[in-house]
């Protein structure tokens, strides 16, 4: 209707139809209680204005009832939005199962896309439209937040942090991206396109691009180009723990206590690497900081989850002093 | 002259000369200074207002460069929330009314009183010196890491500014907490207090219980960028969600530290206005209480996206959901003291029918923004920005500039011009919704806050809104000159222009120093109307 003038935004992804009912429900409520106000003051102030300077009107104290009346009423609605937002939040939070996953690291002032099937694009963002998409987000720097307003979708991306979100598209089309938590200087340039494409159109975008490395490969490369593997190998003699089958497992460490080997376990043991030692190790692992970035652990995650664990070191020797830490997982009842 | 129908001995006469304001004990003088200082810091909050207004007519980021936009905004919300909303209604309504409105001679510690206002003004003056020795980036919240590993600008400087101000703040509070206390005079029980007295007490309780944490918060901030201790910066091991919690724990609370004293203001208004006594004189004196004990466990609000967890991010919107029922109590019985009364159009409660809409409609939307669902897609866009500003601006400015115009005579002896009031009243009412409505549309939108450029079709929206702003300036403009004009061509007030109750009413206008000729005593409860002597009224 009004192309250059909207006032409504595009309604895109899966959610955006229950936010908006939620958002329609109090603009309604408000627009009620707004003018029942605005009428009340009105229609005394006019009604009981001042007809002469000396008036003096009759007390009136209060009353419980009404008191009452305007606490219970309010509570009951704000109880009642409550738990239907709660509901929206939680519909927006649980990530649905089997999600075509993709890697988005903020940097000042760009956003960095890296699609699992090796594709990667700056400040654009291609999907196929019906498939709910989970992003995991980071920041090389600063605090950002990823913004689809067609999406109703926020989520803010933390240096040294892993965020999911998620979304389905529902059609075809081109959306803002914004970032939304203020960054510095360029924060308002630091926007792109989220491409919603049909699952036709999509397969022929992925194909027609200029072949990627798939992350996991690409991570395979970088760990032996940074030496990793000197250190990190399957021998029972080696100085660092295989990396086989890590992923997901639980790690004793050094002085007591256990991890479980997630996401951002692996990339603080990359980043600082003597907060926590595998049990069994010297601390000798030099840092990474600054020598890879954030897509570039992302990539090395990537290659770390897809190495699974032998089957023949299910049951390693007891009394070696380098155990792998998943066959350890596995030797507990 | 018809100034020699003022008071021959009043405070503003007692004593001459420049050392006689500097070095005053007296807290009518300690408000006027700070009335002085903080209209001086709106001034300037507002032309960095219109910086942003006018830089936003237009989609492409071209009147002025990205660093300076983002140094603009931020000088906007520090002078406007540290040194205006924060100190207005308390260091000036309050000081110079607290011990009046309780029959006392002055606070409890007149020189912890003047200290605070030396520790605004040092306060203030860093910050300005700050602002043009390289200014600030960093928004005034300081999210981090920004502002500790990667701004470039005074960040430093104005984290202690903000620190030493934060004192001001506690020196307030803790005075008004021990004058409420010890010095009310015979028979002023406390459910016989003017609410404005209670309002006071209950924001006095968040600044000294709250300061504290944004005093720690900001030396966490100087060493980690001086000394690179790791707080928040991952880079150094620190987490910058930690910050989040921290800083809002206590600018949540701040945001009642604005709005409470605002609400006493309108208080002591809609009853003179309509000479009634206030409709549920306890549920409004407690229901500040509540919203001072709720708010201060809301602060989880402003981190719904920030990898909160779903659970906490769920106990955070329900307690702010709770803390607007207070709030809706307040505005029914404010609504309700109107039944029946005699409602004046005086200018004051103009400003009250309008803080009545604009507060009801800002209170309103923060129920988008405490609803989890719904808050994800407006949080940190427009929408927010509409809905602080109606509170702030909507709320506690309107309460504000209706107690200046109730009260002025009180202060200065002089009543300012009805007509020109009115229109100025109207103007800001009209004004304001221009400017600030169409933020909560291009908000839904999409458009998130602090973009120097947005994309073309935001551009109506923001015009209205620039337009808008053009006219709550004026709105704005027209009291500061006609208030200041009445000091000489105003008509000389009364001791009881307004025929209101309040022991601030039964001393000439301006009071002597010592405000009370004897000891007063109170044998009534609060808003007497009924029972006032009809000569009060003048007929």
């Amino acid at each position: 209707m009004f192309s250059g003038f909207p006032l409504f935004p595009e309604r895109a992804s899966t959610v955006a139809g229950e936010v908006d009912a939620l958002y329609f429900f109090l603009v309604g409520l408000s627009a009620f209680f707004a003018l029942l106000i605005a009428g009340m003051v009105l229609f005394f102030a006019i009604r009981y204005r001042r007809r002469s300077p000396s008036e003096r009107p009759q007390a009136v104290h209060g009353s419980l009832a009404l008191e009452l009346t305007w606490t219970l009423i309010p509570l009951g609605i704000v109880v009642f939005i409550f738990i239907w937002s709660a509901q929206v939040f939680f519909g927006m939070s649980r990530v649905p199962k089997n999600p075509m996953e993709i890697n988005v690291v903020g940097k000042r002032w760009m956003w960095k896309v890296q699609h699992l099937t090796g594709q990667r694009e700056i400040n654009e963002l291609h999907i196929p439209v019906g498939v709910p998409v989970k992003l995991t987000l980071t920041s090389e720097d600063v605090i950002h937040s990823f913004y689809v307003p067609a999406f109703r979708v926020k989520k803010d991306a933390l240096p040294g942090r892993y965020a999911a979100t998620w979304f389905q598209a529902t059609k075809p089309g081109r959306y803002h991206l914004f970032c939304a938590e203020y960054c510095g200087t360029k924060h308002s340039g630091m926007i792109g396109w989220v491409t919603a494409m049909e699952p036709a159109e999509f397969q022929a975008w992925l194909a027609g691009g200029a072949p990627g490395v798939v992350p996991a490969v690409a991570g395979e490369r970088l760990f032996h180009e940074l030496n990793c593997v000197t250190c990190h190998q399957a021998d029972a003699g080696a100085r660092g723990p295989d990396l086989a089958g890590l992923f997901g497992s639980t790690v004793r460490l050094q002085g007591g206590g256990t991890v479980v080997a997630d996401e951002l376990y692996i990339r603080e043991s990359i980043v600082t690497p003597t907060a926590k030692v595998v049990e069994g190790y010297q601390p000798i692992m030099p840092t990474f900081t600054g020598m890879v970035s954030e897509d570039q652990i992302l990539s090395l995650l990537a290659y770390i989850q897809s190495l699974k664990a032998p089957e023949t070191k299910a049951a390693p020797p007891p009394a070696a002093g380098a155990l792998d830490p998943k066959a350890q997982d596995v030797t507990k009842p | 002259m018809s100034a020699n129908e003022l008071p021959k001995k009043n405070y503003l006469n007692a004593d001459y000369g420049v050392a006689s304001w500097l070095l005053t004990k007296d807290h009518k003088r300690i408000a006027i200074l700070y009335l002085i200082s903080v209209t001086l810091m709106f001034a300037l909050g507002g032309l960095f207002a219109a910086a942003i207004r006018l830089e936003l007519l237009t989609p492409a980021g071209d009147l002025v460069s990205s660093e300076d936009y983002n140094k603009i905004f931020t000088m906007h919300g520090v002078i406007m929330v540290f040194f205006f909303l924060i100190p207005t209604v308390p260091a000036v309504l309050g000081n110079f009314l607290i011990p009046i409105m309780i029959g006392a001679k002055d606070l409890a510690f007149p020189r912890i009183n003047l200290a605070s206002w030396y520790m605004y003004m040092v306060g203030a003056i860093l910050t300005l010196w700050a602002m043009v020795s390289g200014g600030l980036d960093t928004g005034w919240t300081f999210y981090t890491p920004y502002s500790t590993s990667y701004s470039n600008t005074q960040v430093v400087i104005v984290g202690v500014g903000v620190f030493i101000i934060g004192f001001s703040s506690i020196f307030t509070g803790l005075n008004f907490i021990v004058t409420i206390h010890k010095m009310r005079a015979p028979g002023l029980t406390w459910f016989r207090l003017p609410l404005f007295v209670w309002a006071h007490y209950a924001t006095s309780i968040i600044m000294i219980l709250g300061t504290p944490v944004i005093a720690v918060t900001i030396l966490m901030v100087a060493a980690e960028r001086l000394l690179h201790l790791g707080f928040f910066d991952p880079a150094l091991g620190g987490d910058p969600v930690l910050f989040q919690h921290l800083f809002w724990f206590y600018s949540h609370p701040a945001v009642y530290i604005m709005i409470l004293p605002a609400m006493g203001v309108i208080s002591e208004l809609v009853t003179c206005f309509s000479r009634k006594r206030i409709f549920g004189y306890p549920v409004v004196a407690l229901s500040s209480l509540a919203i001072a004990f709720l708010g201060f466990l809301v602060w989880g609000h402003h981190m719904f996206v920030s990898g909160q967890s779903t659970y906490a991010g769920m106990i955070f919107s329900a307690l702010s959901f709770l803390v607007a029922i207070p709030s809706a109590i307040k505005v029914f019985n404010w609504a309700a003291t109107l039944y029946k009364g005699s409602v004046s159009w005086d200018t004051p409660m103009l400003y009250v029918f309008g803080f009545l809409g604009l507060f009801t409609i800002g209170g309103l939307t923060g129920l988008f923004l405490a609803a989890l669902g719904l808050d994800v897609h407006v949080h940190d866009t427009y929408f927010v920005v509409a809905h602080f500003h109606y509170i702030m601006v909507g709320g506690v400015v309107m309460a504000y500039l209706g107690g200046i115009h109730f009260w002025w005579p009180k202060m200065t002896g002089r009543m300012y011009p009805e007509f020109w009031g009115r229109i100025s009243a109207a103007l800001i009412f009209v004004g304001f919704n221009l400017t600030f409505f169409p933020q909560f549309l291009v908000g839904y939108l999409g458009m998130p806050r602090r973009y120097h450029a947005y994309p073309d079709e935001f551009q109506v929206l923001n015009v209205m809104s620039s337009g808008g702003a053009a006219v709550l300036g004026l709105g704005y403009f027209l009291p500061l000159v006609y208030l200041i004009g009445s000091l000489w061509y105003g008509k000389v007030a009364s001791a009881n222009p307004w025929g209101a109750a309040g022991l601030e009413w039964q001393i000439p206008s301006p009071p002597p120093t010592e405000n009370f000729a004897g000891q007063p005593v109170v044998t009534e409860e609060a808003y007497a109307y009924d029972t006032m002597p009809q000569e009060a009224f003048g007929g």
